[in-house]
């Protein structure tokens, strides 16, 4: 891991809107990929998921920041595994208290919310380092951000795979629902493709912008 | 679960249920250590090992706190033992094969973070093998996590030398692979379910 | 905890004392608050865990209301749940006169995928499985998940023949499945088409478990046709 200069972050909107798109954990770090294909098959599940990990991100980065003065370099990641053990067995009990049915749905990912690198990597790269309020704001824009991805996932396998959205039927009775999507390699393509959409995104941007200089050196 | 044989329990664990492909265990390493395929066994290699030795310390946790009755503290105490295990396999390369452990060495502590081995951890206990069973799986699992990431390494080796749009380099390409690897172990599904 | 001494090798920068003093420290605050999480949370998720018992027994005994709970032991013997005894969870459900209505009871075969889990009743009176649930699945959505939505198919287990031979010890005719379209015999389960593995399974299961239940249950017709009075659940 680089040394970063210990500098603070001064909060800003950006402190937030960053995990959202920039830095998005799922489309762009390519971080926490387990929890995003196997829960995605329902939006239900999707957000359920979603919650739970932004729950757990926040929590832990929240006492990771709090007591980073007083953890010893040596025994960190210990001591990061830990704290993100306690928050999911918490969120664990919590879902099984709301609803068995989710729980079954969602099955062991959410006490695998433990191995999602996604808060492991908050917490020794952003929450170790700055200050309480910056790293609420972050997390919170992190967890957003790996709903938002979850979201996305979700929405498409549900309604390519069963042909509902939120389990409300959206097509007629003889709508032929692509089964697949919601099998494990519907997964895989899934998220492909959304990968896809942000490639070609950002190449189209470099092109416009390679153009835009080209041209103003040509009017020079 | 009563009597499952052996045999079954290692199919399933390593094609019908392959915990790559499958149930999506392993990702990251999955899509960030399949390059090429030397460090692709290297890696499925160590975090076999790691599996059997998490196998059987879970194993051993569950019962304590079920004796206990501490039930509710076996996620911490497992993800803890997972990273004492993957410690205890680092140090363990790193006096005996110094080679090895180069080409490992920054692999190693992404193992703790593979959830592959919290998820071996968890499901054994959930379908309540017994030690030997719990091995077992643990080898099944270990086998279809280097299975899965040898086919993707020597899928990705090929398309080295390909030309593909630019739009698709990288991770899109690679989940699109991974895809297509899921469908076709979607076959070995049913292979136990004809008897027993 | 043992952690603590495995994972790290000391430093010198850093005293011993203080990476066990912060050890400790989150190792104590964090058993604290699972412990009160977990406090806190069990009794909400035993209800949880009794309606949803509750509602998949009442889904497969038609008509009944209540329930009580039994085990049946590894020596074949059916004691109340609740006296420590360990085996087999069966339920037997109550009418609103706290009649017999029937008993349901766990199965579980192989399917597609994995095992799948299923929870059958019996109606002593018919000596016939008279309903199904499919607790845990993991088949085939459009395929194999047909045996809990297809109508058809689910009548295999609205009257499924379940008699004992004359011996009292095993069934007069085992459950089979047999070809879509080719049922002849009341303990005979018609298959879906294009899920025959996962039919099979279930037709599996039920048999499994009907061959070692329903001997006890005929048995113990007395014990568990005693009028549900009082218990009230």
């Amino acid at each position: 891991m680089a040394e970063l200069p210990n500098q603070q972050e001064s909060l800003s909107l950006d402190t937030f809107v960053r995990g959202l798109w920039e830095e998005n954990p799922v489309f762009v770090m390519l971080l926490g990929m387990c929890p995003v294909l196997a829960v995605t098959n329902t939006t239900v599940n999707a957000i359920a998921m979603g919650l739970a990990t932004t729950f757990v991100l926040v929590c832990s980065s929240l006492l990771v920041s709090l007591l980073r003065n007083w953890i010893p370099k040596q025994v960190r990641i210990a001591s990061y595994i830990v704290i993100i053990a306690t928050f999911v067995t918490i969120v664990d009990y919590a879902i099984q208290a709301i609803s068995l049915e989710l729980y079954a749905a969602l099955g062991a990912f959410i006490q695998l919310i433990v191995a999602n690198c996604v808060i492991l990597g908050r917490a020794e790269a952003y929450a170790s380092k700055q200050r309480l309020h910056t790293t609420l704001i972050n997390s919170l824009g992190m967890g957003a951000g790996f709903t938002l991805a979850l979201l996305s996932l979700g929405t498409v396998r549900e309604v390519l795979g069963s042909g509902t959205i939120l389990g409300i039927p959206l097509f007629g009775a003889d709508f032929q629902p692509w089964v697949v999507m919601i099998l494990p390699p519907g997964g895989f393509f899934v998220l492909g493709a959304w990968l896809l959409l942000f490639n070609w995104l950002r190449l189209r941007k470099e092109r416009r912008l390679q153009a835009a200089a080209a041209e103003s050196a040509y009017a020079r | 679960m009563h009597a499952e044989p052996l045999s079954l329990i290692f199919l399933n664990a390593a094609v019908v249920n392959n915990f790559v492909l499958a149930l999506f265990l392993g990702i990251c390493p999955f899509l960030g250590v399949s390059a090429k395929k030397e460090t692709a066994w290297n890696m499925g290699l160590a975090t076999m090992f790691v599996m059997l030795v998490s196998s059987a310390a879970a194993y051993g946790i569950n019962w304590v706190l079920g004796e206990l009755q501490l039930e509710f503290l076996r996620l911490i105490c497992y993800i803890a033992v997972i990273a004492s295990a993957v410690q205890l396999v680092e140090m363990f390369v790193k006096r005996f094969s110094p080679a090895l452990f180069r080409s490992l060495g920054i692999f190693l502590p992404l193992i703790t973070t593979n959830c592959a081995i919290l998820g071996l951890a968890l499901f054994q206990t959930a379908k309540e093998y017994d030690f030997v069973q719990s091995l077992v799986y643990a080898v099944g699992a270990g086998t279809g996590f280097t299975l899965a990431l040898m086919l993707m390494a020597g899928l990705r080796e090929k398309l080295a030398l390909a030309r593909v749009p630019r739009v698709s380099e990288g991770a899109a390409m690679s989940l699109m692979l991974a895809g297509l690897l899921s469908l076709a172990f979607m076959g070995f599904a049913g292979l136990g379910g004809s008897h027993g | 905890m043992t952690i603590e001494q495995q994972i790290q090798t000391p430093a010198p920068s850093t005293p011993a004392w203080a990476m066990l003093r912060t050890l400790g420290g989150i190792a104590m605050l964090s058993g604290l608050l699972v412990v009160l999480v977990y406090q806190f949370t069990l009794p909400i998720i035993a209800e949880n865990q009794r309606r949803m018992t509750e509602k998949a027994v009442f889904h497969v005994l038609d008509g009944a209301v209540a329930k009580r709970d039994f085990v049946l032991t590894a020596e074949d013997a059916l004691v109340p749940a609740g006296e420590g005894a360990e085996g087999v969870h069966l339920y037997a459900g109550y009418d609103d006169d706290g009649a017999l209505v029937g008993v349901a009871f766990p199965g579980a075969a192989r399917g597609y995928q994995d095992v799948i889990q299923f929870l059958f009743g019996y109606d002593p009176a018919c000596q016939c499985v008279i309903g199904s649930k499919v607790l845990k699945s993991t088949e085939t959505p459009g395929l194999g998940d047909k045996i809990s939505t297809d109508a058809e198919y689910l009548k295999n287990f609205e009257a499924l023949d379940a008699r004992l031979d004359a011996t009292g010890t095993a069934l007069a005719n085992p459950i089979v499945p047999v070809k879509h379209g080719t049922k002849t015999q009341p303990w005979q389960v018609d298959a879906i088409s294009g899920a025959t593995i996962t039919s099979n399974a279930m037709a599996r299961a039920v048999n499994d478990a009907a061959q070692r239940v329903v001997p006890v249950l005929q048995r113990e017709l007395a014990l568990l046709s005693e009028p549900n009075r009082s218990e009230g659940r």
